[in-house]
């Protein structure tokens, strides 16, 4: 298993990469977006980096320059492909690397998602995860008709979005519901027992009997306790609600720290504690790279795509442009500050990927903070994280 | 004039949490390990099968208020294994059973969208409803829809999935990096549909996918899923194996399509097949006899009979007569989670009839639960079954089988090895894959994306 002094390297997958430019580079293979073949390329490039996981975005909106409201733009790429089923078939085709897609909380059922999750632990012997997000586009909840969402204008008396605070809550109950299904059978439940006939001992099949506000859920669940466990739960956070929510709920925190690396570890470790956790959650910071030989071709570089996508590049997470050395001694100071690793978001995958793999993931590893090699099986074991004990085991 | 000699269409059923899975032979393997859907389905491939069909549970099994522990319990999630298995063959079609009461049509559209796109073009849909309070205790909104709705909600929920299908062109994805335009039209997914069971309106997010839409399964038997079937489904899952049944369904289903102004081959009939396959049709009836007692113990018989009687009988001997007191016709509380205890539509007069037939026969319980339940649909050497096959096929008793072995992943295997090959030189099956879609390998028309949103509306 890995040491928790090694920084943790993830990748951080949507369409051709996440400037809004990247399609129109010549290598992105923007006409393969709806291809298995583009996602498994990708995949396999990142695992022969050895790297911890792999995230897939997904939504059940087109996407949308805003990130909240619908859009008409014809020159930017539009439609995805269903993360899990990526996953899924990326999963069947790997070996070692960790799949983490994204599934909408707001507009599912858990009791789908736990069982295509538990699957995908299944399909890749213990390298699944899923990353949690609520689905706040009024568009998004029009597409399913069930429920009126409210306004993210909305502010409280505190300046809290109470809107989005409900939805955070019930991504909680989410989770919690994911969780009790996955332990829902003891690992040993299958008995296989000829001599009295019967195919299960049923007291190792407990129900979940979760009552939420928005949901309610019986269980058990139809698939049986997977590989790990617990398939590794994960979320990104940019404010203190959804940092509660990381602590409170997830093992792996996706945060975007732009002046202070360390900014959102209190409210984690607090929420953590609260909610009486006991095993680690691993933190790392998003960065959307441009990485080059050196600083001024990724500086050319950004100028190109920034024309090519007719506006400068913006993101929630921070924005480095430069070389290896200099992303290196982010990630570095990172880790110094209280963050396990980071996830990267490349501004083009085909050109960032092979950047990342061939240029920084040697140069974390000279320094001594990257794995030279998976020396585990599961996502748990790449990320340090123990296999948990079934809550429902006696 | 002779009729064209017909070719037969063949799929494989993984087997899930009936008892016709023997899992106590040393043969079976995992139910959910990977290694097995792969096995089972790369076997599939190897014979040039049209498709794998799955199955899908949301509730685990009860009987008398526990878990029903004497067959198979567990199985993985339908589209997360079928897209798993999309990346391990290359032709074989991927069916799943999906509900429509406990999912919405947006997420099931994206969802067969981006299999059909990840398979390049093999996904098929088996449409089935739920009605039942029990299920829906698995799902956020509790306690669903009244019978007499499920069919309508079935309905529209299949014209709705199609009408999110439909709504990308074949080339709205133009992806051209020289003049900066991806989409043909700021429009494509635009759809809107309001009706009794669904109020929507969006853009659909995923582009058109090679086959445009999965291929349509339907597997309702009653008058009303026999028309739902007949206007909508590709192909139909039908339980009617036997040949003088299988001829008359057949010709009920087949009959209806012209009023629909469809073709007698726009809609497939498939029956599913259990086989036990011996050295010779002897040996075959011997193996079958023991396969038959694996499938029905003295435990899986009183519960089978509970299932009728809607009565605990735990105190019965099986290996004794069947009970004198007659079934409770009240509501059917003793068996949860299994759509074959509706089926029953007089049980008290079922009860009767097979209480004198095992007092005619001199039957116990288990051996009359065998006689009734656990007949195969072919047994007898490989030249027997292939030529039993073939005679349905061509006599309109069905367009072809989905074989279900009794033994997981490996009891595909002697039928693509044995039966198939005889087929093929019978020149009534493949020896090769004739298409790139699970649509042109069954024969069916290709739908353009015009005629795909013509026929949606």
């Amino acid at each position: 298993m890995s040491t928790s002094s090694t920084t943790h390297l993830a990748l951080a997958l949507d369409g051709t990469g996440w400037h809004p430019g990247s399609w129109r580079d010549p290598s992105a293979r923007a006409d393969e977006l709806f291809t298995a073949r583009y996602w498994t390329d990708l995949v396999l490039l990142a695992e022969r980096g050895t790297l911890d996981l792999v995230t897939i975005e997904d939504g059940l909106a087109l996407q949308a320059d805003d990130g909240l409201h619908h859009d008409p733009r014809t020159d930017r790429v539009r439609g995805r492909l269903d993360a899990v089923h990526v996953a899924n078939h990326v999963g069947a085709l790997t070996s070692r690397i960790g799949l983490v897609p994204l599934a909408i909380t707001t507009h599912t059922e858990p009791f789908h998602i736990s069982k295509a999750i538990a699957t995908l632990d299944y399909v890749t012997s213990g390298r699944a995860g899923v990353q949690v997000r609520i689905g706040g586009r009024r568009d998004e909840s029009a597409h399913f008709g069930r429920r009126e969402l409210g306004d993210w204008s909305d502010l409280d008396a505190d300046g809290q979005r109470s809107f989005a605070n409900a939805l955070f809550d019930e991504t909680d109950d989410y989770v919690e519901v994911l969780r009790r299904l996955w332990d829902s059978w003891e690992d040993n439940a299958e008995i296989r027992d000829a001599a009295t006939g019967r195919f299960v001992d049923r007291d190792r099949l407990h129900y979940i009997d979760f009552e939420g506000e928005h949901f309610s859920v019986r269980g058990p669940s139809i698939t049986p306790r997977p590989p790990q466990g617990q398939p590794v739960v994960a979320a990104l956070g940019h404010d203190e609600r959804p940092w509660q929510l990381i602590g409170t709920s997830a093992d792996v925190g996706f945060v975007t720290p732009k002046d202070d690396a360390a900014e959102a570890l209190p409210t984690i470790r607090a929420a953590q504690q609260r909610a009486g956790r006991e095993d680690d959650v691993r933190v790392l910071g998003d960065v959307l790279v441009v990485l080059d030989e050196d600083a001024t071709r990724a500086a050319e570089r950004l100028a190109h795509l920034n024309d090519l996508a007719g506006s400068p590049l913006e993101s929630d997470a921070l924005i480095y442009v430069g070389g290896v050395p200099g992303l290196a001694d982010l990630i570095e100071s990172w880790s110094a500050a209280g963050l396990s690793g980071a996830r990267l978001r490349p501004a083009v995958n085909t050109v960032d990927l092979p950047h990342i793999v061939d240029g920084l993931v040697p140069e974390l590893r000279r320094r001594g903070l990257f794995r030279s090699a998976y020396d585990g099986r599961t996502l748990r074991d790449h990320l340090g994280l123990a296999r948990p004990a079934n809550r429902y085991a006696a | 004039m002779s009729k064209p000699t017909k070719q037969i269409h063949l799929a494989a059923h993984f087997p899930g949490v009936n008892n016709t899975t023997v899992w106590s032979d040393p043969q079976s393997g995992s139910h959910i390990g990977f290694a097995s859907f792969k096995e089972f389905a790369q076997t599939a491939e190897r014979g040039k099968l049209d498709f794998l069909f799955l199955a899908e549970g949301l509730r685990l099994r009860e009987q008398r208020g526990q878990i029903y522990d004497l067959d198979v319990v567990g199985r993985p999630d339908t589209f997360a294994i079928l897209s798993a298995l999309s990346a391990v063959t290359d032709r074989l079609g991927l069916a799943g059973t999906i509900n429509s009461t406990f999912n919405e049509p947006y997420d099931v559209a994206r969802q067969f969208a981006s299999l059909d796109h990840l398979s390049g073009g093999r996904a098929a849909w088996n449409v089935v409803t739920s009605w039942d309070a029990f299920t829906g205790e698995n799902f956020r909104r509790g306690g669903y829809l009244p019978a007499d709705q499920r069919y309508e909600r079935a309905r529209l929920f299949l014209e709705t999935t199609l009408e999110l299908l439909d709504s990308w062109r074949d080339d709205d994805v133009v992806a051209d990096a020289e003049s900066g335009q991806f989409l043909a039209r700021p429009d494509a997914g635009e759809f809107a549909r309001h009706d009794s069971q669904f109020d929507i309106h969006g853009r659909f997010n995923v582009p058109r996918s090679p086959q445009g839409r999965p291929v349509i399964f339907q597997a309702g038997d009653s008058d009303e899923g026999r028309g739902f079937a007949a206007a909508q489904a590709d192909a139909i899952f039908s339980r009617h194996s036997e040949y003088d049944a299988g001829r008359t369904f057949y010709a009920d289903v087949k009959s209806r399509l012209a009023k629909f102004g469809r073709s007698r081959d726009d809609l497939l009939i498939l029956p599913a097949a259990t086989f036990v396959i011996g050295d010779t049709d002897a040996d075959a009836e011997e193996r079958a006899a023991v396969v038959r007692r694996q499938q029905v113990s003295g435990a899986t018989a009183i519960n089978f009979l509970e299932q009728v009687w809607n009565r605990d009988l735990s105190a019965y001997d099986p290996e004794g007569p069947l009970p004198d007191v007659d079934p409770d016709t009240g509501e059917h509380t003793i068996a949860r989670g299994r759509a074959s205890v509706r089926r029953h539509e007089d049980p008290i007069e079922l009860a009767r009839t097979w209480r004198e037939r095992a007092q005619a026969e001199g039957l116990s319980i288990r051996d009359l639960v065998i006689e009734v339940s656990g007949r195969h649909s072919f047994v007898g050497s490989a030249r027997t079954i292939a030529d039993a096959i073939d005679r349905h096929v061509q006599d309109d008793a069905s367009d072809g089988f989905i074989l279900v072995p009794h033994i997981t992943p490996g009891g595909l295997g002697g039928f693509v090895d044995e039966v198939v090959p005889l087929l093929q030189e019978k020149g009534v099956f493949r020896t090769d894959y004739t298409g790139a879609t699970l649509r042109e390998n069954l024969g069916l028309p290709t739908l353009s994306d015009d005629e795909g949103a013509a026929r949606a509306s």
